[in-house]
């Protein structure tokens, strides 16, 4: 379907260690439209990071491996693409930002260079028309005095800087789908805020989609349209943005949400969701969640939920879902 | 071998976070799995070997290396005399056997040595910093501005009579910077380490903090280090005594006895006289390095 | 970069004091008269030892001894020997052929580890890393020097293929063999750690985003993976200075080539004890300057250090 700019069907990951095969993403379906924001939201280990990778085609291999699924990109299926016209689409139809910019970006080349090998490895672009194009996108994401910040390097720059740069990075050739990893979480509140308007402003100006990794809450709400929760390598459920803070109708949504703290909480404990998420390679047998939810029963023991677009325009995988969304009180699972 | 840079790069080991239980039980597990790795295991053959030779020679025979004949003079092997007989006419295999001794002492010697006092020097210098590092360290790049070999050669030339304690003394002065630079470094590394602090927060003495966390994990690379310096002392003493300042005869070590094979072009008349003492050298080398790589292997924890 | 520089040679003049005070002590405090334990078993006549003790100031309180020394060292003059010949000649004359030797060493020993470190680093755990940890440990384990009488018994009297002594030949052909064995000697580190900080390099974030932005895997390895992986190689490049010049002195004796460290050996067999201890302060010296030099290339390459 040409409506959705990118459409992962049925994708599952896994990876080789000492202990055997470890599954990191099971059976996950996601999709972005055009010019759409999704927030993909989960704690460490729920599998995010390895989803961006998967897309991107950047799994570290031979350590990891993807065993079933299609990616589509505008319709073309990147897991079948030969590794030379993957790495055409990388950068061109889709880049991706990462969290920590001090180590993701090459310590010892100027930061105008960096931003430059895009040019030069995708439009074959000369030394000086690659730095100038370079310099022109770093205006765009806005460092001052770009032109001679251009020969610093990395460790030069602020955070926040530093970030911009890795933004500027990656939309130097205008892809139509950003995936940002994280981006903030290493940055301080307010800068957080700048360089997410920023993001939001370059999205509307270029017209492009945006994926956005996060594992905080008040990020993903600033940005997305949608947001994507999961948990232990699976989709749990998807809803728009508003929506799913109204209305979560998956247990540990609705568990995320409490979790915020607020006013309503003053003199009490802070509630939490009890437990932890699983080892990927112990995974409870049935719905993943079940050890930590109080909605569950024995069929939740038993099997593991499928997908549901039980609520219009939205999807969630759990057997009680209906339960949980007609739940007022976000306090109940204390 | 001696030199600082070329232990530390073929040393390469990370300070752990693991306790001395800990590490001694991966060293037990390492020795026992040796019949399962034949390197490791005839190493540690060859250095139980070469160890035996030289503290009881008696076992391996029966000859007086000093009972000589020059009427045998380079002899080829024969029945009884497996290494032939050297310039002298003496039995090469007992001299080579008596040779042991010598060169394992010198080797294990310098590697103990340089080990207690980078262990001590580098521990407080790294823990302690301040002043006592600031000493340290300078003696130590004083030290370390000076080539081994070449220094080693003035000094050893003004020394007439050199024995065991003389080669030792100056292999161990110039040697020990390196290594406790290498411990100093990590031990500032371990420093840093969380849980450390921890304990200095929860109030633990100093002295007991170094000796009982910082310590037994800095010392991992320290502990390989002193493997390869075995080595590496064995081999400087042969170096020493090719270039005439090696230990002064009467004495048996392989170090004079492959500076003797060399000399006059000997070696190429009757090239045995090189081959026997030259391949104790380094098989006994080789082991050593070799148990080295193991132990590495088995401490360091990026390798599960 | 000036700080750095200014630094860097100002650190290095207590270790200079440092280093020769040592030497000199080690020298001149042995137990017995310093001239009779310089001139070995040869008899001086009275003059002789006079023109020593002059030399080196051996009537001065020791301190002074030691910085007429360090002075005259440090403008060139290295003293003369018993036979009244200027050590400071033989120096000047046998310099040439140590520097032939060292820097052809250097350059081997180089192309040999870093590539073999570099192929085994971007094949890690096969057949290349193998051979590497092969390679490594045997010329870790082998002495130098045997593998030195092994060459020249191989090449030279067997094979005939190369002068095993002398100059005669000339550069290159009479400095092949003892080149290449002081390289393949010190090549072993070397290769070791390439291949390691090679590994470590590849395992890092900005690799992940270099493959994230479509570079293909050539670019990565050379355009990011190897800039910074030498890093590391370059510092420890200049550290091994000290290895090769002290590994060339064995060599030199072996091959008999006539370099500072034959001179040296030659010295120690004529028991001509100004000459040990001038040739030997000359390396010493020659040591520490290069390495200075080394120092303070390296902000060349790490930009890091070169911002400070």
């Amino acid at each position: 379907m040409s409506q959705n700019l990118l459409e992962v069907r049925g994708l599952s990951v896994q990876f080789r260690s000492a202990e055997g095969h470890l599954t990191a993403i099971d059976d996950l379906s996601l999709t972005i439209g055009h010019g759409e924001a999704l927030a993909v939201l989960g704690e460490s280990g729920s599998g995010k990071s390895v989803t961006a990778k998967a897309i991107m085609g950047i799994l570290p291999h031979p350590a990891a491996r993807i065993t079933s699924g299609q990616v589509l990109l505008e319709g073309e299926d990147l897991l079948t693409l030969s590794p030379r016209r993957l790495r055409t689409v990388r950068g061109e139809k889709m880049a991706m930002v990462f969290q920590d910019a001090l180590t993701s970006l090459n310590p010892v080349v100027p930061v105008g260079a960096q931003i430059a090998e895009m040019y030069r490895i995708h439009r074959g672009d000369n030394r000086r028309e690659a730095q100038a194009k370079a310099v022109e996108m770093m205006r765009a994401v806005r460092i001052p005095d770009a032109k001679n910040r251009a020969k610093d390097y990395p460790f030069q720059f602020s955070g926040g800087m530093r970030q911009r740069v890795m933004i500027a990075m990656a939309l130097a050739l205008d892809p139509q789908l950003l995936i940002a990893d994280e981006p903030t979480t290493a940055l301080d509140v307010t800068v957080q805020a700048q360089i997410l308007d920023l993001l939001q402003e370059l999205r509307t100006e270029r017209g492009m989609a945006l994926m956005l990794i996060t594992h905080d809450l008040g990020v993903a709400g600033q940005v997305a349209d949608e947001a994507l929760v999961m948990y232990a390598g699976s989709a749990v459920e998807r809803a728009p943005m508003t929506e799913l803070m109204q209305r979560p109708a998956h247990p540990y949504t609705l568990g995320l949400l409490s979790s915020v703290p607020g006013p309503e909480h003053r003199a009490k404990d802070l509630p939490t969701i009890p437990g932890l998420p699983p080892q990927l390679s112990n995974r409870p047998k049935g719905c993943s969640f079940h050890p930590r939810c109080s909605f569950a029963t024995d069929l939740c023991r038993e099997t593991k939920p499928a997908v549901v677009a039980g609520l219009p325009g939205r999807e969630v995988a759990c057997h009680h879902w209906k339960e949980v969304a007609r739940h007022d009180d976000a306090t109940a699972l204390a | 071998m001696l030199e600082e840079s070329e232990t530390a790069a073929a040393v390469e080991v990370r300070p752990t976070a693991e306790g001395t239980r800990r590490r001694r039980g991966r060293v037990e597990a390492l020795l026992l799995s040796s019949w399962r790795r034949p390197f490791l295991a005839m190493a540690l053959l060859i250095i139980v070997v070469v160890s035996v030779m030289a503290i009881v020679p008696q076992l391996f025979t029966d000859i007086d290396p000093r009972d000589c004949d020059l009427s045998l003079s380079r002899l080829g092997p024969s029945p009884g005399h497996p290494f032939g007989f050297d310039m002298q006419g003496c039995d090469y295999f007992s001299n080579v056997v008596y040779g042991a001794r010598t060169s394992m002492l010198v080797g294990v010697l310098v590697a103990g040595l340089t080990f207690v006092i980078a262990l001590v020097a580098g521990s407080l210098a790294g823990y302690y910093g301040g002043l006592i590092d600031t000493v340290i360290s300078r003696a130590a790049d004083i030290v370390l501005g000076v080539p081994v070999m070449i220094a080693s050669l003035v000094i050893l030339y003004q020394f007439k009579s050199r024995g065991v304690g003389t080669i030792v003394f100056v292999l161990v002065l110039f040697t020990w910077a390196g290594t406790m630079r290498y411990l100093r470094g990590t031990v500032l590394q371990v420093k840093q380490l969380e849980y450390v602090q921890a304990a200095r927060i929860l109030g633990v003495g100093r002295l007991r903090i170094l000796s009982r966390h910082v310590l037994p994990n800095a010392i991992t690379p320290l502990i390989v280090m002193s493997t390869l310096s075995v080595g590496a002392g064995m081999t400087a003493e042969a170096g020493f005594s090719i270039l005439g300042v090696g230990i002064k005869l009467p004495a048996f070590s392989w170090g004079l006895q492959i500076a003797a094979a060399s000399s006059d072009g000997n070696w190429q008349i009757a090239p045995l006289l090189m081959l026997f003492p030259a391949l104790m050298l380094a098989l006994t080398t080789l082991a050593f390095v070799v148990l080295g790589e193991n132990l590495r292997d088995a401490l360091d924890p990026r390798s599960s | 970069m000036l700080r750095y520089a200014t630094r860097r040679i100002l650190l290095m003049i207590p270790t200079l004091i440092g280093s020769t005070f040592l030497v000199f002590l080690l020298v001149f405090l042995v137990p017995g008269d310093p001239v009779l334990a310089l001139a070995g078993d040869k008899r001086l006549s009275e003059s002789s030892i006079r023109a020593i003790r002059e030399q080196y100031n051996l009537d001065d309180p020791f301190l002074v001894q030691y910085f007429k020394w360090l002075g005259n060292v440090l403008h060139g003059d290295f003293g003369f020997d018993f036979n009244n010949n200027s050590v400071t000649d033989l120096i000047a004359s046998a310099f040439p052929y140590t520097m032939a030797l060292a820097l052809s060493a250097f350059c081997l020993k180089l192309v040999i580890g870093v590539l073999i470190g570099v192929w085994a680093g971007l094949r890690e755990g096969r057949a290349p890393d193998k051979f590497n940890l092969f390679f490594t440990i045997f010329f870790l384990a082998v002495p130098g020097f045997i593998i030195a009488y092994l060459a020249q018994y191989v090449f030279g009297i067997k094979l005939h293929w190369l002068p095993i002594s002398g100059v005669r030949q000339g550069f290159p052909i009479a400095f092949v063999m003892p080149a290449m064995v002081l390289a393949l000697e010190t090549a072993s580190p070397l290769a070791r750690l390439t291949r390691t900080s090679l590994v470590d390099v590849m395992r890092a974030d900005f690799i992940v985003t270099a493959h994230a932005k479509g570079a293909s895997p050539g670019r990565v390895v050379w355009r990011h993976a190897l800039r910074n992986a030498f890093l590391p190689v370059v510092t420890y490049l200049g550290l091994s200075l000290a290895s090769l010049l002290g590994g060339s002195v064995l060599i030199e004796t072996i091959f008999n080539l006539p370099g500072l460290g034959g001179t040296l050996s030659d010295a120690i067999t004529l028991q001509q004890g100004p000459v040990v201890v001038g040739v030997s302060v000359f390396l010493l010296l020659f040591f520490l300057l290069s390495s200075l030099i080394v120092d303070l290339l390296y902000p060349l390459i790490d930009p890091r250090v070169r911002h400070a």
